[in-house]
């Protein structure tokens, strides 16, 4: 059983300028200098504002919403990256997000030393990654290439390897930030077979996307966000005819 | 805000630091791979690969040794093993220090993509320290073995003075760490602290030859200790017991604020990145 539950959920950005960044400028505003009331203020972005969900095994959650609207902060805060100023958040089952494929990636070290690390990063050990490895090598179709450094990769093939690494567990739950946009067709088509996988496995899914087709294909419900606030949550269909009305 | 709830949210506040730091532990294969690359993005810029970097202290220390000796009318065969232990030593204080004030902001593209603990960072700098000083070993062993008479049994105490410098680096790089992140002037003031403290620790000069005067620019100076709890068991010294009190003691202190601190401003690391 996985279960994720969002109550209340703020994330607040706070917006430093060099002023607000500077020790300096805080000291000045403390000992009650005439640049106090301008360095005292913060400026604070509402990136999310109570949101409150539930999701639970088989839901698959569409975000929608116009850029800015809250959609990868909130895919980010279900996979623990920013925990929220206020409200809570739990979350029960093994979590796997496929937001950026390619992060840490060392463009000095090889092919296969970038598998293990990326492995290490998704919480296997070295010996889980190894076995995966069989796996990784015939979706790469990278070859001897895994044996240079990333360095002499085109970016499609960077993509490959990260997109290969990235989806070789399967998580209960899966975030997904945006369709990747893959390479050339035969590729494109291998890792759309792959995702599929990986989305019928997962016991929820979670997708940000602006591409209806994407959004119908995948989830049974939609949640709209504006401006950092759950509009409203329901079926695809009607979700997508009012975001589109909207425009 | 009451005063239970307040009380309340510290324990929690503390409870995931602590949490941070297990699961750190825990993850430790990924944290020593970070800081191997690390050391090897260091050996890819010069052509000499991992023997530069012991090069490079070797003939610092020759130099400074022939030079400093002669200008503190010091006896090399007393003057150089003290200087190469000191600088060795200085130069793994001062990078755990310095590195450490940048370890969350140059992790930022690791923690705005991937919940990984925050301590994992502050130890990476300790890790990769700690291998960049491994490469010196080789030139400590040719000035002990050239300068002094061979450490015995008590050279071993050399090892716990070490872990404790390691444990240490760990607290200040969550502590300067983390306020660095926040106010990003802070990295050349603490850079400008650090230079004066090299100054004001025998680490280019022995103690002797204050003659009595500022003993407690050696007694009272916390990196003085560090450095003597190490160097001494090497020198076949003893090492004076203030000088490990004080050395537990900072490390007591430091760690107390760096959980207080960590934990208050732990989750709003990401927020400052």
């Amino acid at each position: 059983m996985s279960r994720v539950e969002l109550t209340d959920v703020v994330v607040d950005f706070p917006i430093y300028d060099g002023r607000s960044r500077s020790l300096r400028h805080r000291l000045l505003g403390l000992s009650g200098g005439r640049i106090g009331a301008s360095a005292g203020h913060d400026v604070v972005v509402h990136a999310l504002s109570d949101i409150t969900l539930s999701l639970v095994d088989g839901d698959r959650l569409g975000l929608i919403g116009r850029n800015g609207a809250g959609k990868s902060t909130l895919l980010r805060v279900m996979a623990g990256i920013y925990e929220p100023v206020a409200g809570r958040i739990t979350v029960a089952g093994r979590l796997g997000s496929l937001t950026n494929v390619t992060m840490g990636m060392d463009m000095e070290s090889s092919g296969y030393e970038n598998i293990i690390v990326r492995g290490l990063m998704m919480g296997m050990s070295r010996r889980e990654t190894l076995g995966h490895l069989p796996d990784i090598e015939s979706f790469t179709e990278l070859g001897d290439h895994l044996s240079l450094p990333l360095r002499t990769y085109s970016a499609g093939m960077l993509l490959r390897l990260g997109f290969a690494v990235s989806t070789s567990l399967e998580p209960e739950i899966l975030i997904i930030d945006e369709m990747i946009a893959a390479g050339d067709r035969t590729f494109a088509d291998k890792a759309a077979q792959r995702l599929n996988r990986l989305t019928s496995a997962a016991h929820i899914l979670v997708v940000a996307s602006h591409s209806p087709e994407t959004l119908k294909r995948l989830c049974n419900k939609l949640a709209l966000l504006r401006e950092g606030r759950l509009v409203e949550i329901g079926p695809v269909d009607e979700i997508l005819r009012r975001y589109e009305a909207e425009g | 805000m009451t005063e239970a709830t307040e009380e309340g949210r510290m324990r929690r506040d503390l409870r995931l630091a602590w949490l941070d730091l297990a699961t750190a532990a825990k993850r430790w294969r990924l944290t020593v791979h970070l800081a191997w690359l690390d050391v090897r993005q260091r050996y890819r810029r010069s052509v000499l690969g991992p023997i530069w970097l012991t090069v490079s202290v070797a003939f610092q220390i020759a130099a400074m040794g022939l030079v400093y000796g002669e200008l503190f009318h010091q006896d090399v065969s007393h003057y150089l093993p003290r200087l190469a232990f000191g600088l060795t030593m200085w130069g793994l204080i001062s990078s755990m220090v310095a590195d450490g004030c940048m370890c969350f902001i140059l992790a930022e593209s690791f923690l705005k993509q991937e919940a990984l603990p925050k301590s994992m960072f502050p130890a990476r700098v300790v890790l990769r320290s700690l291998m960049v000083f491994a490469h010196n070993l080789v030139v400590l062993l040719v000035v002990i073995v050239i300068f002094l008479p061979l450490p015995g049994w008590i050279a071993l105490l050399a090892l716990p003075g070490l872990a404790l410098i390691a444990i240490n680096g760990m607290w200040v790089g969550l502590v300067v760490g983390l306020l660095c992140t926040r106010f990003r002037d802070l990295p050349p003031i603490v850079g400008s602290f650090m230079q004066v403290a090299f100054f004001l620790t025998p680490v280019i000069w022995v103690p002797e030859t204050l003659h009595g005067k500022w003993w407690w620019l050696v007694s009272l100076n916390p990196f003085a200790s560090f450095l003597s709890i190490v160097t001494d068991p090497l020198l076949s010294v003893p090492t004076p017991a203030s000088n490990w009190l004080l050395a537990l003691v900072v490390t007591l202190a430091g760690w107390t604020i760096a959980m207080l601190l960590f934990g208050r401003f732990r989750a709003r690391i990401t927020y400052w990145l």
